[in-house]
């Protein structure tokens, strides 16, 4: 089926079968590599994007569910204001090891700071529960997103 | 370690009259003439006439941090900043570009990277600063002695200027065989907590590279169906489904008879068609056993007369010395299956260029292991075969098998093809659980007897498990009077000093693809032996870590630099002094040629879940070059050996493996560990290990806390053995 996507502020028009994942558009469409793929089942947050502002798993978003809804990818972030000083924080404090997950940890970090200015360790830990990241760099995320909030406080 | 990276020339490009100086080596050793193109010269270090450094990196980026390292050696030498410097990973080349603790190999692994390239790429920078000097001297007329490079530039005899002015003339001079390194004194990027990670805007704002992230024009997505059961074979297979599938071009079965593999335009197609696909298996030759028949050939083993005296001692006499000892204390362990579950899967492209060349763009951590066996498949000299490494989200030992299988099933995969369109080899996480190689399920029973004075007088020590080494091209160099070190590693090269220690070993039989996974045998060695430390401890009522220093006094330096750890953690970690209501423990762990303790302390109980509130760990390393690398290489190890042993296994059933994804294979979760605080020794040593020595004494640190609630924890994962994480 054709449809249009609107991510990171364009109108892409997609030729893509019912059923098929955002991730896959993102990724093998319109060659966003920043999105990545870890599980395909929702479990490692790797392929996180945000959905009208919502962190949301590409991975099991299905492409007509999200026709009039705004997407934005890694790519962009850092033109928002949150986004840019989550990413100003990972690289200050050197969050990434292999980085892979990286790009799902700052999507999903954005939408906490979105709706929690000052989270505390427990919120960090339950809001970013489902990101998974093997290299377990897990204390700099806290650390890098208590960094950001006080960034953006500033 | 003798290569001569003497050698050196300079390029003028005519394309774009563009200068470069290099500092490498030529493949026949000679000398480089002007003109000599980058795959000529084999550079370590390049700096283009602005004066730009860019350092060749030979080792893989799987999260290591070995990019910033190797370009962190380069720049000190040299006399830039960090900003003044980029990296790009070498070609595959295993004269130039091997380990040196390798022979002819190139590869990452045993945490050698930093350790085997400490002198070659300090050598590197050093002659890349004496060239540019010479050159700068001859240019002003003034002694080169009284001229040196700081941030970029070349100062000296009072007058500056940009090393990019002499990148030209540098060519025509001769370096130095033993170039000038810098005394440590003068260092000021070797041992800065303030460098900071090369690879990390790249990895923040989506824009780096990893090889999944390659899309070659007219590339075919190829995915494979395995045999559920290793040994199995493809009878038949049927793919009428599959050509509903938009995307979906053929499927053929491998060479290998394995799999079939699943050729479409996209990934998702790959997936769709895969699923469609109806195969008809033979299974006449494949493996049927369960994780339970292999446990029990295990414990079997473990309850025979091992096959091998490792450290040649008198076993009987030892025996005899525990049995008749004043307090014995005695445990049989058991370590199942791991998975190294990379965050990102298995992937590889493959493509032939205009010329008949076979390129393979792959985050491989030996990139000599597909250059061998591509030599073999499609019958070309070396020179025709190029590996392109990428970044690696991750490995853990995955990335390199001794028969390097996943780029092999790419090269089939792309031979059955006119190998008109690049093939690019997809896993998904399904594949990566289920399709081998894992941490060998290992067995050891240990026997340890102390005098009345609670001292340990004999320690009797059986391992059985599946070799990793034996079987693979790597037997005639790693295994020894038929022992494989990597089953025991850690036990009788200990530095501990105990008196009548037996180290036995017998192997099982295979049961599916094993594998080198983060620490190797360390794994399961450290978490034996520091358990049966703390209960020796425990049950003659001495504190434990008092208890592991006297087995370190009294020797040398190695006993010296492990007792240093184990002392500085108890200090930094308030060693004997928990929070009220929380249980501590400690663990010490020689591994790679480094050093680490570690006290985790926990709060919580057996019925209403632990909780992992703190772990203090130090580490003697040798140098520190990059001590916030370090820090983050020791939180990151001590996670993935505390999350696997909290509550993952790979369990076989019918020889299947019954685990497919993170839902049932679950990682360490951010929730898990509260806080990790790392302390690092100042050391002079020549640096050694840090991407897995972390990993060795977690595991047995927290079975040491959670033995404070009374309940020693001999198999794993914990969650299956009695204990409940909050």
């Amino acid at each position: 089926m054709s449809l249009s996507l609107k991510l990171n502020g364009k109108i892409h028009e997609i030729e893509a079968e019912p059923g098929t994942p955002l991730l896959w558009v993102i990724r093998d469409e319109l060659k966003l590599t920043g999105t990545k793929f870890g599980c395909g089942v929702a479990s490692c947050g790797a392929c996180t994007v945000h959905v009208d502002g919502e962190p949301t798993r590409s991975c099991q978003t299905y492409i007509e569910d999200v026709q009039d809804a705004e997407i934005t990818t890694i790519e962009m972030i850092e033109e928002d204001k949150i986004g840019s000083a989550v990413q100003q924080a990972w690289i200050e404090l050197d969050v990434v090891q292999c980085g892979y997950c990286q790009s799902g940890q700052i999507m999903s970090a954005v939408g906490l700071l979105r709706e929690n200015e000052k989270p505390t360790a427990d919120e960090i830990d339950d809001y970013m529960y489902g990101n998974a990241c093997r290299c377990a760099a897990y204390q700099r995320i806290r650390a890098a997103v208590q960094r950001a909030s006080d960034i953006l406080e500033a | 370690m003798t290569l001569d990276l003497s050698r050196r020339g300079f390029l003028k490009s005519a394309a774009t009259v563009s200068v470069m100086l290099y500092v490498g080596v030529t493949a026949d050793g000679a000398k480089a003439a002007s003109g000599a193109s980058d795959a000529m010269l084999n550079p370590f270090v390049k700096i283009d006439a602005d004066g730009n450094v860019i350092a060749i990196i030979k080792h893989v980026e799987m999260g290591q941090g070995t990019a910033t390292g190797l370009a962190t050696l380069i720049a000190e030498e040299l006399g830039v900043t960090m900003d003044q410097i980029g990296f790009d990973f070498a070609p595959s080349n295993p004269q130039v570009y091997n380990n040196l603790f390798f022979g002819p190999f190139q590869g990452t692994g045993g945490s050698t990277a930093m350790a085997n390239s400490w002198m070659q790429y300090r050598a590197a920078g050093a002659n890349a600063r004496d060239i540019l000097i010479k050159a700068a001297a001859a240019s002003w007329d003034v002694d080169a002695a009284s001229l040196d490079i700081q941030n970029g530039q070349i100062v000296g005899s009072g007058r500056t200027a940009p090393i990019g002015e002499f990148v030209a003339a540098a060519g025509a001079f001769s370096p130095s065989d033993t170039p000038p390194l810098r005394d440590p004194s003068e260092w000021k990027i070797i041992g800065n907590a303030a460098t900071r990670r090369k690879d990390s805007p790249g990895k923040v704002n989506g824009r780096a590279m990893f090889a999944m992230d390659l899309h070659l024009p007219n590339q075919m997505v190829v995915m494979i169906k395995r045999t559920p059961q290793r040994g199995g074979t493809v009878a038949s297979f049927d793919a009428s489904a599959a050509q509903d599938v938009k995307g979906f071009i053929m499927a053929q079965t491998l060479p290998t008879q394995h799999g079939v593999a699943i050729y479409a335009e996209n990934t998702w197609a790959a997936m769709q068609a895969r699923s469609a696909i109806e195969i008809e298996w033979d299974f006449s030759a494949a493996e049927v056993r369960s994780s339970k028949e292999i446990k029990d050939e295990i414990m079997t083993a473990l309850d025979t007369s091992p096959t091998y005296n490792v450290n040649k001692a008198d076993r009987d006499a030892v025996a005899a010395v525990v049995d008749n000892a004043h307090t014995v204390v005695e445990k049989t362990f058991y370590f199942p299956l791991l998975a190294h579950a990379p965050m990102e899967p298995l992937n590889c492209t493959i493509e032939q260029t205009a010329e008949g060349d076979i390129v393979l763009h792959d985050g491989a951590q030996s990139p000599t292991g597909p250059h061998m066996a591509y030599q073999q498949i499609f019958g070309l000299p070396a020179e025709k075969i190029h590996i392109k490494t990428m970044l690696a989200g991750g490995s853990f030992g995955r990335r390199t098998t001794p028969d390097a299988d996943y780029q092999v099933e790419a090269g089939l995969a792309f031979i059955m093809t006119d190998r008109s369109r690049p093939v690019k080899l997809v896993w998904d996480r399904e594949d990566d659980i289920r399709g081998g190689y894992y941490r060998p399920a290992v067995g050891h029973k240990v026997r340890v007897g102390l005098d009345a004075q609670g001292s340990i007088v004999g320690w009797d020590h059986r391992v059985a498990g599946q070799s990793i080494i034996k079987g693979t091209a790597f037997e005639p160099m790693m295994v020894r009077d038929g022992v494989d070190h990597s089953s025991v590693e850690g036990l009788a090269d200990s530095p501990y000093i105990i008196p009548g220690m037996a180290v036995g070993l017998t192997d099982t039989q295979k049961a599916t693809s094993v594998l080198w996974w983060r620490s190797v045998g360390h794994t399961h060695t450290a978490y034996a032996m520091e358990v049966m430390m703390d209960m020796a401890a425990r049950a003659t009522g001495q504190d434990p870590v008092a208890f592991r220093l006297s087995y370190l006094s009294g020797g040398g330096q190695d006993q010296q630099r492990k007792a240093a750890v184990l002392k500085l953690a108890a200090e930094k970690g308030n060693w004997g002094k928990p929070a009220a209501g929380n249980m501590q423990g400690v663990a010490v762990h020689k591994s790679f040629g480094s050093y680490v303790a570690e006290v985790v302390e926990i709060s919580g109980n057996l019925e209403d879940g632990v909780k992992i509130e703190k772990i203090t760990a130090a580490v003697d390393c040798g140098i520190a070059v990059n001590p916030d690398i370090i820090k983050a290489q020791i939180e990151g190890a001590v996670g993935y050996g505390i999350g696997h042993v909290m509550r993952d296994q790979i369990t076989l059933d019918g020889g299947s493996v019954e685990q497919s994804n993170f839902p049932d294979y679950e990682p360490l979760r951010i929730s898990d560990i509260k806080s990790i605080d790392t302390h690092i020794v100042a050391s002079a040593e020549a640096p050694t290990g840090i991407g897995e020595p972390g990993t060795p004494p977690s595991a047995p640190a927290l079975a040491n806390a959670i033995a404070g609630l009374q309940l020693v924890v001999a198999e794993l994962p914990m969650s299956e053995n009695g204990v409940t994480f909050a």
